[in-house]
């Protein structure tokens, strides 16, 4: 799982800007299922083909990361955010444009107090003299992520875009171990999350499921000093009760709970107080489809650090292939 | 161009009849239909021949205004803003009130009679009111009803050689535009739906539903945006340059663009000559936000007049801008029509 995750992590995806991470899932899926397909902004949709139940499992293909939109005379460039970028985060960081090129974020010195910073106060550093040989490498509209490479130590995984690279990467490993099943099955690797949920809105209309699976990252409460929240790292993939973009409904909840003790894993249950996930289009879309989602615990959401549990992970993927077989008896 | 009859109609968001009927009026003889839609949106089609592809251009008709919620003493009306609107530059602003175009203007406390502290901070919008010239609060409520609308009242003039001042720029441009499109040569591979739509200013409302009912290969939103290249802006703060030519959104609150249909408005604007520029800013969003993910997705791009001084009653665009705008709409259009099979290519 870790070779995979890091392989999914290290890819740049930004959203709106997903084709090099769709092509590397499709690499890693081609053979093991009946029909793939990329629709109009970008969804790839990977159907086992079946005469059951439709479900559809979602995870999302893009990460958050920047837009340049200003080079300025003495080759530095403005920047706008791409999805929920934290402006104290983003300070020092390392940014990495889609053709290589490499940036460091940091904030105009005269700044009279940090708690004024601004995204419009900071620039990205690409280490040109000049407009003229910044605009070789970088034009308005060209997109970075941050770095940050994929360690694994001991049982935890440290990367950039774990959210929602993990997803994709529990999806990924549930189509290579999936059990035969009657039901259809869309897998969907989505785009434009990070920008409100775009991607999943559109796919689940096309698909119109019997049932939908998401996942996706939530936070953790187990740092020192944190929001109080019962999820923790290492106590087991955590089943979706709400966040502000959906209550999951019970019929999903109570079958990843019955998949979950079947094949005796550790699990728990989350609720994530600010923060919303691909279930939260799915659901009231297409007629209204029942929805919920298999949510892997993460610390430091939306930093080039996320921190998250293999075995977390690992057992997401279990209790994917297992919910999807037992919606069949259900 | 209709543009100075367009400006000075008055259309605020929920009440754009006015709008809407002298737009049906232009352009009834250069569609095969015309649709009012249960919302309002007003839908002209020319039909290609036996055409495959649908292709949508919309502006909104609506614009930001004020709506009388109430009566103060003495015969003042108090009011709300429709839309997004600086409550700074309202005291002492005109408007049309209601049905009964009535002249009034907005007020406040004169600054004489105001405490220091007061002084310090600007009037607060709850503190302002319409003042119509009525005697009493019995007087104004025979006059206007609590509901209905108030506009800017700005007359359409010109600045200059090149600069057109009026209120509604945003979005009358686009409506103008859209006029001008529909009076060219009917197009043979795609049926033209031009959306006039209601409500952009209060939440896209009106794009939501007719995307739904449309469902179009391409839609080109056609806008007025922001410009605000004046004094004490930094450049990297400036949105788009008044003058130079059509603006091109990369991203926007609403809807990130398609990429492969900007980069061809981009380049095929500049091979035929025809100003073109991005937009340098993220913020905002229009219609294209509600038509990209309508059913399975639509690609989309923006296509903006830069408007100073946007959402007041003395927005400032380039006649060259307008028509740098129209000729981009015009060549894209043009292009699909020789090249359909462009129109999947996105």
């Amino acid at each position: 799982m870790f070779d995979l995750l890091k392989k999914m992590t290290q890819i740049t995806g930004v959203s709106g800007n997903e084709e090099e991470i769709r092509n590397a899932i499709i690499e890693e899926i081609k053979d093991k299922v009946d029909e793939i397909t990329v629709d109009t902004l970008g969804n790839l949709i990977a159907v086992k083909k079946g005469k059951g139940k439709k479900i559809m499992v979602a995870a999302h293909m893009d990460e958050i990361g920047i837009i340049a939109t200003f080079i300025d005379e003495n080759g530095f460039i403005r920047f706008s955010n791409i999805g929920g970028v934290s402006k104290y985060n983003a300070i020092g960081q390392k940014v990495k444009f889609n053709n290589g090129t490499m940036g460091v974020v940091h904030y105009e010195q005269k700044l009279d107090d940090i708690k004024n910073l601004n995204l419009s106060k900071m620039y990205i550093d690409i280490g040109a003299k000049n407009k003229e040989e910044a605009l070789k490498s970088v034009n308005i509209g060209d997109v970075a992520c941050f770095v940050g490479d994929a360690v694994k130590q001991g049982d935890m995984i440290i990367s950039k875009a774990l959210d929602d690279r993990c997803g994709c990467a529990v999806v990924i490993q549930a189509i290579k171990d999936m059990k035969d099943t009657e039901n259809e099955i869309y897998f969907v690797f989505t785009v434009q999350e990070e920008l409100g949920l775009r991607g999943a809105k559109t796919a689940a209309y096309q698909i119109k499921p019997d049932l939908a699976i998401a996942v996706d990252v939530t936070l953790t409460g187990d740092t020192p000093n944190c929001h109080p929240m019962e999820v923790k790292c290492g106590k087991g993939p955590a089943i979706k009760i709400k966040d502000r973009s959906i209550i999951c409904h019970p019929k999903v909840k109570n079958l990843l709970e019955r998949a979950a003790k079947k094949i005796n894993i550790p699990y728990q249950f989350e609720i994530l107080e600010f923060g919303g996930n691909d279930s939260g289009a799915i659901h009231i879309s297409a007629g209204g489809v029942p929805s919920g989602t298999i949510s892997i615990p993460c610390r430091y959401v939306h930093s080039p650090a996320e921190t998250a549990s293999l075995t977390d992970i690992e057992n997401a993927a279990k209790l994917l292939v297992e919910s999807l077989n037992y919606v069949e008896n259900d | 161009m209709l543009l100075k009859e367009l400006t000075e109609l008055n259309g605020v968001s929920g009440d754009e009849r006015e709008v809407r009927e002298f737009i049906k009026t232009n352009a009834k003889d250069y569609s095969d239909d015309i649709k009012v839609d249960s919302m309002g949106n007003l839908i002209c089609v020319k039909k290609g021949n036996n055409a495959k592809h649908k292709l949508m251009i919309s502006a909104h008709m609506d614009e930001v205004g004020f709506m009388v919620t109430g009566y103060g003493e003495g015969g003042v009306l108090k009011f709300a803003t429709v839309g997004g609107i600086d409550s700074r530059i309202l005291l002492g602003k005109r408007l049309i009130v209601g049905d009964k175009k009535l002249e009034g203007i907005i007020g406040g406390k004169p600054i004489h009679l105001q405490s220091a502290t007061e002084r310090q901070n600007n009037v607060n919008m709850k503190n302002m009111y319409i003042d119509i010239g009525a005697d009493s609060k019995e007087e104004a409520e025979k006059l206007v009803s609590i509901g209905e609308y108030a506009a800017f009242y700005s007359n359409y003039s010109n600045l200059g050689k090149n600069v057109i001042k009026a209120k509604a720029l945003d979005d009358r441009v686009g409506c103008a535009i859209l006029l001008d499109i529909l009076r060219e040569e009917r197009y043979n591979n795609f049926d033209l739906y031009a959306c006039f739509t209601v409500q952009e200013e209060v939440g896209l409302r009106g794009a939501e539903v007719v995307s739904y009912d449309i469902d179009p290969d391409i839609a080109l939103v056609i806008e007025g945006t922001t410009c605000s290249d004046v004094l004490d802006v930094e450049d990297y703060e400036q949105s788009t340059i008044l003058g130079e030519g059509a603006a091109l959104t990369i991203m926007d609150r609403g809807a990130y663009s398609n990429k492969k249909l900007v980069e061809f408005l981009y380049t095929n604007g500049k091979n035929n000559n025809i100003p073109v520029q991005y937009k340098t800013t993220t913020t905002g969003g229009n219609d294209a936000g509600k038509i990209q993910t309508a059913k399975g997705g639509v690609v989309v791009a923006s296509i903006s007049v830069p408007c100073r001084y946007i959402h007041s009653p003395v927005s400032l665009m380039s006649k060259s801008d307008f028509d740098s705008c129209f000729k981009l709409v015009k060549m894209a259009l043009d292009e699909f029509d020789k090249n359909p099979e462009l129109i999947d290519s996105f």
